[in-house]
Formats: C-alpha cells, structure tokens, sequence
C-alpha cells in the first residue's frame, strides 16, 4: 500500500500519547441517509461528548466532502487534537482521505482510524434503528481503545530502479515493453520461445477487420528489435525473482540455443542443410514439418535459428554437425551451456498468454485421431499464406479441398463437467471469422456452426458475425455435438438442433473444434515464483476486477493479456498499455514510501522458532543467523499480520494493531 | 482365484449359452466360480426407474449372501455390472448407508467387490497367460467388437475401459487370432430399456449398429451383456424385413470365442443355442 505523506511536514505537532493525555475527535458521517437513515447519529455524537479524553465530538452530512475535511482539519489545529476517529463508511473507501485532512493539520496521520458504522452496522440493520445506533457507539467505543494506543508512525522510503521487466513477449508484452520504452525507460523483455509474437504469429485474419495478422504484428516485433532501450531475450526464462518494488532482482535463465545470437547472420543455410528432416512444427501446430535447427517461420523476430536437441542427430549420435560446416560466420556453437543473467528492476509486467485445451477433455470429439477433426488454431494455419497449404483450405487426411466444414463452439468452455464453466470469450468471434475465411476461399462449399449462444460484444461484433450468416451464407445451429466418427473418408457429426428439436446428422469433410482457452502451463509455477495469487484455471488474478484491473496484489508487478483471462487481441492491447502507464507512474516517482504498518519482533521473547517465516506470503521473515531469533524485512512486509497470528509468544506484533489494543477493543464489545 | 458369481437372471434363461461358456471359459483358466446362494435379480433396470432405495436395496442382499464365499464377486452381465457399481458408488454417501442398512436390515455394508469378468480377465489373469493357454487360433475371422452403454459408462461408476474410446475386448479378440474391425458404432446405445416398449426405435438403432458392423467388414459381433446379444441378434429377422437388409451376423459371447480358442467344444459354450448361428462361419473359417 502506498501510503499518504506526500505532503510537506511543516506544522507537524506530535503529542505521544504515553506523555500527554488524549485528546480525541470523534467526527459522525450520516453519509446522507446512508447511515443517519438508521443510526442517531446525533445521540451518538453526544454520548461520545461525555467520555473523558474525547475533547470534540460532532456529526455532519458528508464527511468526506471538501467541508467535511476541512471541519477535520480545523477542529485538529483549533482543539490540539492528537487522535481522530471518524465514524463513517469502510476504510477501503476514504481512510486515506481522512488521513490527508489530519496531515494538513500537522497531525501524524496513523493516529486517524476509521470506525465503520456503514457497511458493518447501517446497511445491515436497517430495520432495527434503534438497535443499530446501540452498534454504532460500540463499534466506535472499540475504535476508541486502538486510538488511544496508537503510535505516531513514518513511511519508509527506498529508490527506484528505472527499468522495467516484461514478461512474456505476445502482443500484449509487445505493446508494454513499447509503450515504456517510447517513455524513455529501458526494458527486458523475456520471450520462453525462440522467437516473439506468441499466438498472433500463427493467425491468419482478425476479427472483426480482417486484417492479416502478420501485417499489423510484423512492424510491432521489428520495431520491438530495433528499439535500443529494448533488451530483448528469447528461448529465455524466469529463474528466480526476489526484492520488492522499485528493485526486484531477476534472474534469467537463458537457455542454450547451440546458436551464438551475435554472430548469426539470419542466412538460413543452416536449416536448409540440416538432414534431420519431418519434425513436426509447433509453429505449423503439428500440419508441416520442420527440421532439428530451424527458425519458426520467416518473419520471425529475432531470425536466429535454434537447435532442437532432442531431434539434432548430432546430440544423439556424436555425429553430424552439417550446419557448422556451412554456416560461414562460425555461429553454431554444439557446447553453449544455458546462461544466467541477473538484472535489476523496479517494476514487472506478466504477459504469458494462453494454451488451448489440449485433447484429453473430449474422447467422443476423438481429436487426434481421425485425422480430419483439428483445432481452431490449426485453422489458422490452415487459412495462414504462410501455413503448409499457402493458405488453400485442404484437410490433413488427403489434402481435399473440403466442401463441407463443420465447425463446433464452445469445447470444453461452459463445461462444468469438464472443469472449465467459463466463457473462453474469443471463440464465438473467430469461429464467424472462420467460417466467413472459408466461404471466401471454397466458393461452393457450406460451413456450419454448432454454438450455444452467440456472444458478440465488442465494438463491431454483433455486425461481424451477422455477415458471416447474411451474406456468407454460414448454418448457424443451436445445440451441442455428442459425438464424432469417421465414415467413408467423412466426419460425421451427430448433434442436436434444440432450435427446430430435432437431431442432426451430419456429413462433413473436416470438423473445426473451438478448443477451450486455458492459462499457460508454465502459469502456476511462474505465479509462485513472483508471489502474485492466480484463480482455480492458473489465470493471474488482478487487484480488483473492477477498479484495479492490471495490478496484482503484489505491488510493482501488473497484467496484460490472457494470462489474466481469455481475451481478443484489442482488449489485450488496451490492457497492456494500461499496464505499461501504470509502470510508468512508478518508474517517474523519486522515491517509493512504503506503508510503516509492518511487524516487529521483541527479541527478547522471540525463541526463533520460524513459525512466522512460514506464514510469511510475502518473504519478509527471516531467522537470523547469529542470533537465531526472527527478523522482519520491513520494506518486504505487506502488514497482512499473518505472523503476529502464528507467533506462539506473542514475540511478533504488528505496529498499531498490537495485541494489547486488540484485546482491548475487543474488551470493550464484550 | 476363487470368487463368488452372481449370473443374474439373463444368464438362469434367455442368455444360458453366456452362462454356460462363462463356467466353461472360468475352469479353463483355473477360475473358481462359486455362485451366489439364494440370489435375487438386481434389479437393473426396473428397479432404478421406479425407487432409488429399491435399486440400491436389491443389490446390497446379494452382495450380502456373496460375502460368505468371496470378497470379488464376478458378473458377466453389464447392466448387471452397472447396478452393482452405483449401489457401491452410492453407498460412499453415509446418508444413504444409513437408510439401506435400515431398509435390508444390515448390521455392516458388505465387504464385496463386484467385478466385471473381462476386468479380472485383463488385470488379474492378464492377457498374456491367455494367450499362453491358447490352444486353436481364431484365423483372422473379423470380429466387431460391441461394448454398448453399461459396460463403459458412467466413467465414474463403471471405471473400467475408456468410455469413448474402449478396447479391451478389441484387445482380447486380437490375441486369441481374431482380427477386430474398426467401426464407429462399437459403444452406441442398442436401445436395451426401450426393448419392449419402443420396439420401432430399437430397431433402428440396431440396424444403424448392425449395418456399420457389416460395412466395416465385420463377419460376427462380440458382445459382454445378454441384453445387447439378444437384441442385436434376435431382432436380425425384424430388421431385414422392415429395412429390406439381409443381416445374418452370429453375435458371439466374449466367452464362446475365448472358449473356442481354448479349445472348448462347441456344445459346452452353447454355441448350438444361437439364434443367428456362427457354425457356417466357423467351419468356413476352420475353427473347430
Ligand atoms: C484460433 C484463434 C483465433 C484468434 N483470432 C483472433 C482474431 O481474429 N482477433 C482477435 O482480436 N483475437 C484473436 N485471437 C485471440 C488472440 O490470439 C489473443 O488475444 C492474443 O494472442 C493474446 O495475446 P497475449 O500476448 O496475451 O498472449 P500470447 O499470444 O499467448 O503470448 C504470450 C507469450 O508469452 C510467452 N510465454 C508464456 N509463458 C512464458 C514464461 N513463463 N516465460 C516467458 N515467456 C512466456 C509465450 O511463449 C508467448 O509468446 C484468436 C485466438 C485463437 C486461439
Ligand atoms: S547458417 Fe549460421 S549465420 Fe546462417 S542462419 Fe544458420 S546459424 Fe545463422
Ligand atoms: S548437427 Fe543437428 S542441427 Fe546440425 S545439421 Fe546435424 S541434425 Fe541438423
């Protein structure tokens, strides 16, 4: 939590509370009629009049509005205040306000707490006014307790290192590490593959344009290369993260590619020597052929080859090395190991991505054995100019140009059985985009598509995909397919029209399976790694759905693209920016402050028993060495306070939530 | 291996050839089969449309008489299989226990398995030994091998071959000598519990099996239930006439081939029993 004292400490007047007697306001929100609908909240205000050490006690209809701030900051200078209480809504929403009025005022702005009467006493009881009112003064009479122990606190400040690491390196980590770097702040951008662009190099044509994908990503992943404040590593992972915001330290592991980058000239002899022919390609997602040093596909960014050692004859037999003979600029390299680097950042954008759903879910679907059945992005290559039929529509099995193509939404998506119930989001628009691809390509031919509803919200959606039943002539049908099997060299799908009630059988060429959007497979680990939380699927979770849509909790690290959830490509790119300001805003601070609510430990009781450092999400406990008692890295510390809960001898408190004030506000309910 | 067997009524009357070649193939592989005293029917499939406690009730009694010969009980039928397998499955929830216990007048759910015998066929006495004591090759005849509903599905409850997908008695054919086709048809529904009510449906449904078995060049079926047996062989005569074909496809039990191939006469599999009869095809193929 960033914290409020940006403010200039001039008329600082601080009265400790162990010398002085308290002198405490109490301040009542009605909040409209949000809380004086149901709490007296003029009996509150003067039974709080009453108690000794409370010198000001008072009501107003909006505290948080300008005046209502403004009758805080003078009652604190006019009354010497040296403790506020305001009574009003959840902390979440205006803590910091309040805390900014005391601070004008010159007075410590952790000696301000909040005692909500809003969301856990108003709003809940709002047909037992009187009762109500009774809850309000013991909420505030706890409140009351914590105040009068309350220390006078100091942010900790620390430097930034003005440098930024991305992720992942799709079209989301693209437009972030451009983004910042067009900022002026230099950026490392970590791709796990050998070349960047992730899922949008294997595209043919976007929805809802139907622009070539590689004409619009193209000049992003050149410009990525030619940027210099962009380092860029790829066939490179995340080793191991540590420090906190404004300086992580990052180790990178840089995976031996047998190719020294520097040297390589991009000429591609290599891969046309190579004897190792008829791997599959990941790039061709399994429909063309690569050989055992290869670079992905032609435009790829950076155009250095990489040895595939599992398939390299040479790692298999001692010999071979056809490409070292030919390659002139002496840059292959059978010895290089895996390399680590270690850099240093202030702040991390995570841009991993998405896998589809691989083939396990839907034995009825019997992908990956009739041959004719494949995936939505086997398509793509399918339609790519590029891709292994140079973008002629032919099915796998014997390169027929198919007449008929059945395409089917939503496998494995919306599928509680299957242990996906979410919206994969993207599907309904490129299966309308696939089937109109198709039309446009096999004039004679008929697509048909299984959906369960039709979800078109973007900007243009709805329009897209109507034209693709309008005037592309696609078969819309409104049910699920139970099965597949192959008959005569056919596919034949068996499903349901719920529409017209009827079952439906039909005979098709090739069947197109919009595969469920699934969280990359190196998510979770990489989650672990960079302590950020992630949902059930493996997708990052953000700071708040709504309000804080590419923060994690962790401060420093953000989101962009569908490693948060499934998303199209403007929705990935509008996140990414979003993300790349927000790494701005940090990168352009002088200093960090850091909030000073953290733990302390009493060495003396402390027995280094090392429950704390297991309860520590965060890693800011330590058992130190020497002294084999606990320690606590302040500038690590989120003040969640799960150690003061696992110390057995009360050896770790944290500061102004202490045990004594716990117990006592708890006291006093009782 | 000693195991209690509960034939169910299938194989006591219209399926004797499948409870005749069951014994037979058993004592051939040094199976004991001790039948089940005093069993009741299961219930399938009556029971579980009319009372869930009636279906799970009736059988927790058998498994009840069969705990005093065996831990494993071995059917043969799959819908029998199947009812087995739920009342276990249920029987997890204490809820339920409770009632049936109260219901049967248990004092202990019985320890009992049930185990479907082409389970303990691969995973206990393991193909391999089978084929050791093979004793006639089965010669290439082609074989479509018919898993139905109940033997596969639920996957949760039957847990027992790939429900999609299932090979295991693809995989028992082929060792013996047979060669099994392939065909899309191997686990749809034959319309078994619409038998005597929907007489015009399970006969479509059996001729889609029956005419994608033939057009992948199968010679024969092979089946692991009565129910399926009887209807995909008994309804040959009405097919042919209301869909104008001329199926004569023998259906064989699992048991009959493996007892063929263990050299077991023909009388004592009930192979003379069939409806359909394989003997043309047997003695075209050599296989005595
Ligand atoms: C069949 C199909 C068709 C589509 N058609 C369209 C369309 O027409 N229009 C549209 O708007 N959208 C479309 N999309 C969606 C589009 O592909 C996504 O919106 C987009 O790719 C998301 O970009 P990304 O950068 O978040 O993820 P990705 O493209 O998945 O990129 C993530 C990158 O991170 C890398 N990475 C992963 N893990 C690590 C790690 N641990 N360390 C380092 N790097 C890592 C990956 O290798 C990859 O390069 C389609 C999607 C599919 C499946
Ligand atoms: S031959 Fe050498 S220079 Fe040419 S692409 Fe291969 S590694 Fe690079
Ligand atoms: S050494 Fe490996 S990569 Fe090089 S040519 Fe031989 S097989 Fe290909």
């Amino acid at each position: 939590m960033l914290v409020v004292d940006q403010l200039p400490k001039t008329e600082l007047q601080e009265i400790p509370f162990k010398t002085k007697i308290p002198r405490i306001g109490v301040f009542i929100c009605h909040c409209g009629i949000n809380i004086a609908g149901v709490v007296d909240v003029e009996k509150v205000a003067s039974e709080f009049a009453k108690i000794p050490g409370v010198v000001h006690s008072i009501d107003y209809k909006y505290m948080c509005s300008n005046p209502g701030q403004e009758l805080i900051t003078t009652t604190i200078k006019e009354k010497k205040l040296n403790g506020v209480i305001v009574a009003a809504c959840s902390p979440r929403m205006h803590e910091t306000t309040f805390r900014n009025a005391a601070l004008k005022a010159g007075l410590n702005p952790y000696r301000v707490e909040i005692a909500n009467i809003r969301e856990q006493c108003s709003w809940v009881h709002q047909n037992e006014k009187e009762k109500a009112t009774e809850k309000a003064i013991q909420i505030i009479y706890s409140i009351l307790e914590k105040v009068r122990e309350d220390q006078t606190l100091e942010a900790s400040h620390s430097d930034v290192e003005k440098k930024a690491l991305v992720i992942g390196a799709g079209i989301a980590g693209i437009q972030a590490a451009l983004d910042i770097a067009q900022a002026g702040y230099p950026v490392i951008l970590v791709e796990k593959e050998s070349c960047i662009g992730g899922h949008m190099t294997k595209l043919a044509e976007t929805f809802p344009t139907l622009d070539c994908a590689a004409c619009i990503l193209t000049p992003r992943t050149v410009e990525v290369s030619q940027t210099p404040k962009i380092k860029l590593y790829t066939y490179s992972e995340i080793e191991e993260i540590s420090g906190l915001v404004g300086d992580f330290r990052v180790k990178i592991r840089r995976k031996a590619r047998s190719v020294i980058e520097e040297r390589c000239t991009g000429c591609g002899i290599c891969q046309e020597k190579c004897p190792k022919k008829n791997i599959p390609s990941e790039h061709e997602e399994g429909m063309g052929t690569r050989k055992a040093i290869y670079i992905s596909f032609p435009q790829a960014v950076p155009n250095i080859p990489v040895i595939d050692r599992e398939s390299c004859i040479f790692y298999k037999t001692g010999k071979c090395k056809v490409c070292q003979k030919f390659c002139e600029p002496e840059a292959i390299d059978f010895e290089q190991q895996d390399e680590i680097i270690e850099e240093k950042v202030g702040a991390i954008v995570v841009a991993t991505g998405f896998k589809q759903l691989g083939k396990d879910l839907y034995g009825e679907y019997g992908y990956g054995k009739y041959k004719d059945v494949i995936n939505s992005i086997q398509f793509e290559r399918l339609q790519s100019a590029s891709g292994p039929t140079l973008g002629e529509i032919r099915r796998p099995s014997d390169g027929k140009i198919p007449k008929i193509v059945v395409f089917i939404q939503c496998v494995g998506s919306r599928d509680r059985s299957k242990g996906i119930p979410y919206c994969s989001s993207i599907c309904c628009m490129y299966t309308a985009k696939h089937s109109m691809l198709y039309k446009h390509k096999v004039h004679d031919g008929q697509a048909y598509v299984f959906y369960i509803d039709v979800r078109a919200a973007g900007k243009g959606y709805e329009e897209f995909w109507a034209r693709a039943v309008e005037e592309e002539g696609a078969i819309y049908l409104r049910g699920r397919v139970s099965r597949l099997f192959e008959k005569d060299g056919k596919i034949v799908v068996r499903g349901s029209d719920t529409l017209s009630g009827t079952q439906i059988e039909i005979e098709a060429d090739m069947v197109v399976l919009a595969s469920a959007i699934c969280a990359h497979p190196s998510a979770i680990e990489l989650a672990k790694k960079l302590r950020i939380p992630y949902d059930q699927y493996g997708f990052f979770t953000e700071a708040h759905p709504k309000l804080r849509p590419v923060e994690t909790t962790t401060m420093g690290l953000f989101l962009a693209g569908a490693c948060q959830a499934p998303k199209d490509i403007p929705t990935t790119v509008a996140q990414a920016s979003a993300a790349a300001s927000k790494v701005l805003g940090l990168l352009s601070q002088e200093k960090l402050s850091h909030d000073p609510i953290t733990a302390v430990i009493d060495d003396e009781i402390c027995s280094g028993c090392g429950l704390c450092v297991e309860a520590c999400f965060y890693g800011a406990r330590e058992i130190d060495g020497i002294k084999q008692i606990s320690t606590v890295k302040e500038v690590l510390c989120e003040g969640c306070g799960a150690c003061t809960v696992a110390c057995p001898n009360g050896a770790t408190q944290l500061k102004n939530f202490t045990k004594e004030q716990i117990l006592s506000m708890v006291d006093v309910m009782l | 291996m000693k195991y209690a067997y509960f034939p169910g009524c299938s194989l006591h009357s219209t399926a004797l050839d499948y409870d005749e070649s069951a014994r037979a193939v058993a004592k051939a592989l040094d199976v004991e089969l001790v039948e089940v005293p005093d069993w009741t029917c299961c219930g399938a499939s009556p029971a579980h449309v009319t009372n869930t406690f009636l279906s799970l009730s009736l059988p927790l009694k058998n498994l009840q008489s069969a705990e005093k010969i065996s831990r494993q009980m071995v059917v043969f039928c799959a819908a029998c299989y199947s009812r087995f397998k739920f009342a276990e499955k249920s029987l997890a929830e204490n809820q339920i226990k409770e009632k049936i216990k109260k219901i049967i007048n248990l004092e202990d759910i019985p320890e009992v398995k049930t185990r479907h015998f082409l389970d303990i066929l691969i995973n206990e006495i393991g193909l391999e030994n089978v084929q050791n004591r093979k004793k006639q090759d089965l010669k290439g005849i082609k074989v479509a091998c018919y898993y139905g509903c109940l033997l596969i599905r639920p996957p949760k409850v039957a847990e027992f071959d790939d429900p999609e997908q299932p090979s295991c008695l693809d995989n028992l054919v082929e060792i013996l000598g047979a060669v099994p086709v392939s065909w899309p048809y191997k686990n749809e529904c034959c319309g078994a519990s619409l038998s005597l009510s929907r007489t015009d449906i399970v006969l479509k449904l059996t001729n889609d099996i029956l005419q994608d078995a033939s057009e992948a060049g199968a010679e024969c079926l092979v089946v692991a239930c009565p129910l399926c047996q009887a209807n995909l062989e008994l309804r040959q005569k009405d097919i042919n006439k209301k869909y104008r074909k001329d199926f004569s496809l023998p259906v064989f039990y699992f048991t009959q081939l493996l007892g063929l191939a263990l050299g077991i006469d023909k009388k004592s599999l009930g192979l003379h029993r069939a409806m359909v009869s394989g003997d043309f095809l047997l003695k075209e193929k050599g296989i005595a």
